[in-house]
């Protein structure tokens, strides 16, 4: 089919021509593509894509075409404008691209600058190696015991069958309280003590806590120090199981290589009764025993004093210092870093130790 | 006690060639703490020479006296040495160290030109040679061998020294005789026990009269007169070389025998000069208000459990303060001609009472308080009298006094298995024999059961229960064939409410910026005043130590405050400034009016009345848990200034810790308080639950003056202890619906509490308020004066639908309705 021979205007045939429209379209590309930045490239858009664009002008002369005519025209006006408008959303795109990556160079900032505008605090080391130890023995089965500070002179010596003529009672430099009868406890075995007074066996206990002794202090020793105590109470319990439970304590606290050995010694409370050294292999100063603390076996006399028939019930019980793990452990050298509360010494641990 | 190994050496065959360590060690496994080990030798190095001095010239024109001298030492020509001592002459051995020794503390001896002469080596004093009790005269010899011999066995340089920590069940280690004994055990060598050597008995006449009252107190007194002793003989060499390894000062013959025999043995002894005892000795317990001088030359007033040694008419005249320190009217003097040899047997119990009583813990009271075998007294005098005899002459009475009243030793009736059923190894009853019997015990097997009667040796005083003979049998046996075994506890509860508290506490406030301390509990009573503290304010009453460490702070603290003050005194000295400390720890409140807590034994358990009104007695120990704060809580920075702390910082540390330990903000109202040492006008009342827990806010000026802390300190003290138990949280329902939110400006006169304000309008908002919030506070002339305007945001929201704007107003309207009723509060700009 052929309109050749339908009457037209010549100026309508031009803008519909298929030439007339590749040039607009060549034009458009050619333009959009010179828009150097997207706010010249919306510039653009009025006079190649806007109501005055060659592509829209052509489009109002379709209708002047007779109907056989139209339905061509109008798809290639179509093409072209869809030509036109990719051409623009191409360059759009290009040129997003480009704006974003300049935003992002220029939004740079110096990560090295410091923001320490609310300093961090820290926990005390000496409460938290003793919270782990505490933590230590509760996923073992173990609670967490504790007892007064100022301390029933009974509970701390006559219980624990340091009797009060004996040279035992003197070694221990106590702090008496004006009130007849109370002391500041030397040591935590008085909770061992409270424990076995008011439960029943099975005990299986840790007695973490602060204790007192009328030591000036100096690089060895403080009259305010912190002691971590176990104690169990149970049918059949011999030695054996007390070595078993230094050994893996020693190995929780100080790596798989560490490990314990006893020699004899002396504690009231206790009979048999032995110190304890661990072998510590990641010591400061290479590996090494270390004197870690006291243990033995529950007197039988403490048992009869706190109510637990000793002929039915054994116990052990062993104890050692935190402020003396905590030094070798840490390899601090001067007991009074640890008491003096000096902040330079208790942020370097944080909040764990 | 300090020993050298050459005595132990004379009581057990120690193998040849054995170490210092090696008797450490050996001395440890057994239980004897070891706290240096010496070797003599090893301290002077290079020659150490015997060398007789030939001629002497003194130098003149110098500050002091210098000699010349020309030694003798064994070489060819004499050596010539410029000495400063002048303690010696012509003829006499001395120990001479040449050029290229050293001696203890680094001291190189050279050859070299002084005061004008050559002086090459030195001539020694006992103290250059870090001999024990060594003074600074020169060493003369006696009988010394040619010169130019090692001089190191003549001075007693040749031994190894042993320092020991004998714990205070073992009494019978403080001796030579205990400790050979031992190592005999430990090293499995032949041990002669110079403590069962047969001696002379007692006889039936006496050498001196001698009565014994309270045969409670002395169960055993035996004596022996040594009449015409030579009393200018000397202490011959080895007692007052060992004497002066044990830290024994040398007295004369007599007494430095008793001194010797007491560490040899370990049986405590007295001499007494016979001329100077005024007849008959009675031995009894002191008469109320008798006095002793003893012979430090301390005036004693006796109390009537000690135990005294008199003379003269019934009672008598105390002469020695029994069993701790002698009397100067008895002692042996220089002059003494007859000496009375005392070798007794005291209660242990006694003894311990007096030396604490009278502060006297002599080398007699420890070792009598440790307990000492009963059995010595005739071995030893027998041993004091056989010295004396050969190095003083004499002659020793026939006579034996031997006063023994003691009492049969008690049996031990031990099970045969209970050591392998206590220690977890398989002991046999053969093995648990043999053991015991090697410590020196008497075992009977019964052959119808497992029981074994046992008798403890007689020096093992300590020996009582079975248990202490399962820790010999474990002792011997070594310690190190314990086995491992880890024991299966039952299923526990965890961490205690409080405990989980305390530590959730802790660590919010570590995270919030504040540094742990752990201070000494003490105060002074100073700082009731520095505080402010009312009168009646009852942290005036507090805890005192009956011997504290300091006399200016005698108190446990009653406020977490006055140590925690000192600490962040201490940082700021050392140059910290800005400082946020917390710390949770015991604080001690007397209760008034308890007495003494009541009597209770240790044969059973006590009665729960009594372990109830014990503990009533102590003092209330709640967990405080405080805060302090100076300087800058946020630096200044790259970013700007930085920021002072101030009362609101430490109102928000009571926050964060009520937070922590799970209250509720609901139950939670801070309010104006006052309280000592808080600024009156800047100091907050913690509640919770209508209950004030504690206070938070800036200190006030007086108490910062007085206290020596910086402007603006600011604090909080909260009483963990007094906090109600963490609620388990009820869930709440969350509206997805949008929020309608309203800013209301109020008016109100300036000393209205915000927080009053906002709980007016919390309170008549209604359930459809979500949240209220004050996000403005301003004054200004405009509103006038003593108004302020606070700007809430308030969020309305309901749970099943989008609210309408006229519900929310209406909501608003009720709320501010509320506020101006009670606060006279008008909406600003309306």
């Amino acid at each position: 089919m052929t309109y050749r021979n339908d009457p037209y205007d010549p100026k309508q045939v031009a803008l519909l021509d298929q030439s007339a429209l590749d040039g607009a379209i060549a034009e458009a590309g050619t333009a959009f593509d010179g828009a150097a930045d997207l706010d010249a490239l919306v510039a653009l858009k009025p006079a190649h894509l806007g109501d005055k664009s060659p592509i829209s002008l052509a489009r109002r002369e379709i209708g002047a075409l007779p109907p056989a005519a139209k339905s061509d025209a109008g798809k290639r006006v179509n093409i072209a404008r869809q030509a036109v408008q990719a051409a623009y959303d191409a360059r759009q795109a290009v040129l997003e691209v480009e704006r974003a990556a300049r935003v992002l160079a220029e939004e740079r900032v110096d990560v090295t600058l410091p923001w320490d505008r609310r300093p961090r605090g820290a926990r005390h080391p000496l409460t938290t190696l003793m919270e782990r130890i505490g933590d230590l023995f509760v996923g073992m089965g173990y609670e967490i015991a504790e007892g007064p500070e100022v301390e029933l002179e009974w509970a701390n010596f006559d219980a624990l069958n340091i009797r009060a003529d004996h040279p035992s009672r003197g070694l221990m430099d106590t702090f008496y309280v004006d009130t007849p009868g109370q002391v500041l406890r030397t040591h935590t075995s008085p909770v061992q003590a409270r424990t076995m007074l008011h439960r029943k066996p099975p005990i299986y206990v840790v007695c973490p806590g602060r204790t007192y002794r009328t030591d000036e202090l100096d690089a060895t020793h403080t009259p305010v120090f912190h002691q971590v105590e176990g104690l169990v109470v149970d049918e059949g319990i011999t030695m054996a199981h007390l070595k078993g439970t230094l050994d893996h304590f020693a190995k929780a606290m100080f790596g798989e290589g560490a490990k314990t050995r006893w020699r004899p010694h002396y504690f009231p409370f206790t009979e048999p009764s032995a110190e304890f050294d661990v072998w510590f292999p990641e010591h400061r100063d290479g590996p090494r025993w270390v004197e870690w603390g006291g243990c033995g076996m529950v007197n039988p006399r403490v048992l009869t004093a706190c109510g637990i028939d000793p002929e039915r019930y054994s116990g052990f019980a062993f104890g050692m210092g935190i402020e003396r793990t905590l030094m070798f452990r840490h390899g601090i050298s001067d007991m009074r870093e640890m008491v003096e509360g000096d902040v330079r010494f208790t942020t370097a641990y944080g909040m764990a130790v | 006690m300090r020993i050298g190994v050459s005595w132990l050496r004379e009581h057990v065959d120690l193998p040849d060639g054995i170490t210092g360590v090696d008797v450490e060690q050996a001395l440890v496994s057994l239980g004897i703490e070891v706290d240096s080990v010496v070797d003599q030798a090893a301290t002077v190095t290079g020659s150490l020479v015997v060398g007789r001095v030939l001629t002497i010239e003194e130098l003149t024109g110098f500050k002091k006296p210098i000699r010349h001298c020309t030694v003798d030492v064994g070489g060819a020509a004499p050596q010539e040495i410029v000495c400063g001592a002048r303690n010696f002459v012509v003829g006499d051995d001395v120990v001479v160290i040449l050029p290229g020794g050293e001696l203890p503390g680094g001291f190189t001896i050279g050859a070299r030109k002084t005061y004008g002469r050559m002086s090459a080596g030195m001539i020694c004093s006992a103290e250059e040679l870090g001999l024990p009790g060594g003074h600074d005269g020169i060493i003369v010899l006696a009988d010394a061998p040619a010169p130019g011999t090692d001089a190191r066995p003549l001075v007693g340089l040749d031994d190894i020294i042993l320092e020991l920590e004998i714990t205070p069940d073992r009494g019978y280690a403080m001796s030579v005789r205990g400790l050979a004994r031992d190592l005999s055990l430990a090293l499995k060598v032949p041990f002669r026990d110079a403590g069962l050597v047969s001696a002379p008995s007692g006889t039936v006449d006496v050498p001196w009269s001698v009565t014994v009252d309270d045969q409670k107190g002395c169960d055993r007194f035996a004596a022996r007169l040594v009449r015409g002793i030579d009393p200018s003989a000397p202490s011959p060499d080895f007692i007052q070389r060992r004497l002066a390894v044990a830290g024994v000062r040398s007295i004369g013959l007599a007494v430095d025998i008793t001194n010797y025999v007491m560490l040899e043995l370990g049986q405590p002894m007295h001499a007494f000069d016979a001329d100077r005892l005024d007849g008959p000795l009675l031995v009894r317990r002191a008469l109320p208000g008798e006095k002793i001088t003893t012979l430090d030359g301390v005036v004693r007033s006796l109390d009537a459990e000690d135990m005294v040694i008199c003379s003269g008419e019934a009672p008598g005249t105390p002469i020695s303060l029994a069993a701790v320190m002698g009397g100067e009217t008895s002692e042996v003097q220089p002059g003494t001609t007859n000496v009375l040899f005392e070798a007794a047997h005291w209660d242990a119990v006694m003894v311990g009472r007096t030396a604490r009583r009278h502060k006297l813990f002599s080398e007699a009271a420890k070792r009598w308080e440790r307990g000492v075998d009963p059995a010595l007294p005739l071995v030893a005098i027998d041993r004091a009298v056989g010295l004396l005899l050969t190095h003083g002459g004499g002659t020793a009475s026939e006579e034996i006094l031997d006063l023994d009243y003691r009492a049969a030793a008690p049996l031990i009736e031990l099970d045969a298995t209970l050591p392998a059923r206590r220690i977890g190894v398989d002991y046999s009853r053969e093995q648990v024999i043999s053991l015991l019997q090697q410590v020196g015990c008497g075992v009977v097997a019964s052959t119808s059961s497992d029981v074994l009667t046992v008798t403890p040796p007689s020096w093992r005083s300590d020996l009582i229960d079975p248990a202490d003979l399962v820790e010999e049998v474990v002792r011997l046996d070594g310690y190190d064939v314990v086995p491992s075994l880890l024991p299966v506890a039952p299923a526990g509860n965890g961490l205690t409410a409080s405990q989980s508290r305390r530590r959730s506490v802790a660590r919010a406030l570590a995270e919030a910026g504040y540094v742990e301390v752990l201070d000494y509990p003490f105060m002074s009573p100073s700082v009731f005043d520095a505080f402010g503290m009312p009168s009646s304010d009852n942290r005036r009453s507090a805890v005192r130590l009956a011997n504290p460490l300091s006399e200016e702070e005698p108190l446990l603290r009653s406020t977490l405050l006055p140590p925690l003050f000192t600490t962040l005194r201490r940082n700021i000295g050392r140059g910290t400034r800005d400082l946020a400390l917390y710390e949770i720890g015991a604080v001690f409140h007397p209760r008034p009016g308890t007495g003494r807590p009541p009597v209770m034994g240790v044969d059973e358990r006590p009665s729960d009345d009594d372990l109830f009104a014990a503990d009533a007695t102590l003092p209330k120990q709640p967990w405080h848990v405080a805060v302090v704060l100076a300087g800058e809580i946020s630096p200044a920075g790259w970013w700007g200034e930085g920021r002072q702390a101030t009362w609101a910082d430490a109102i928000e540390a009571a926050r964060t810790v009520l937070s922590a330990a799970g209250v509720p903000s609901s139950s939670v109202a801070v309010g104006a308080g006052d309280e000592a040492p808080w600024h009156p006008g800047r100091c907050a009342a913690i509640e919770v639950d209508g209950t004030i827990v504690g206070f938070a806010g800036e200190l006030h000026p007086a108490a910062i003056s007085a206290l020596d802390l910086p402007r603006r300190t600011c604090a909080m003290e909260l009483n963990l202890t007094a906090l109600p138990p963490a609620p388990v949280v009820q869930a709440r329902s969350i509206s997805t619906y949008p929020a309608a939110l309203i800013d209301v400006a109020l008016v109100v006169p300036a000393e209205v509490p915000a927080a009053s304000v906002e709980s007016a309008l919390a309170g008549a908002a209604g359930p459809l308020l979500e949240a209220v919030r004050l996000f403005d506070v301003y004054e200004s002339e405009a509103l006038g004066a003593d108004k302020k305007s606070l700007a809430f945001k308030l969020t309305f929201r309901a749970p099943d639908r989008t609210l309408t704007v006229e519900e929310a107003v209406a909501a608003r309207d009720a709320a501010v309705a509320a506020a101006a009723s009670e606060f006279g509060a008008t909406l600003r700009g309306a």
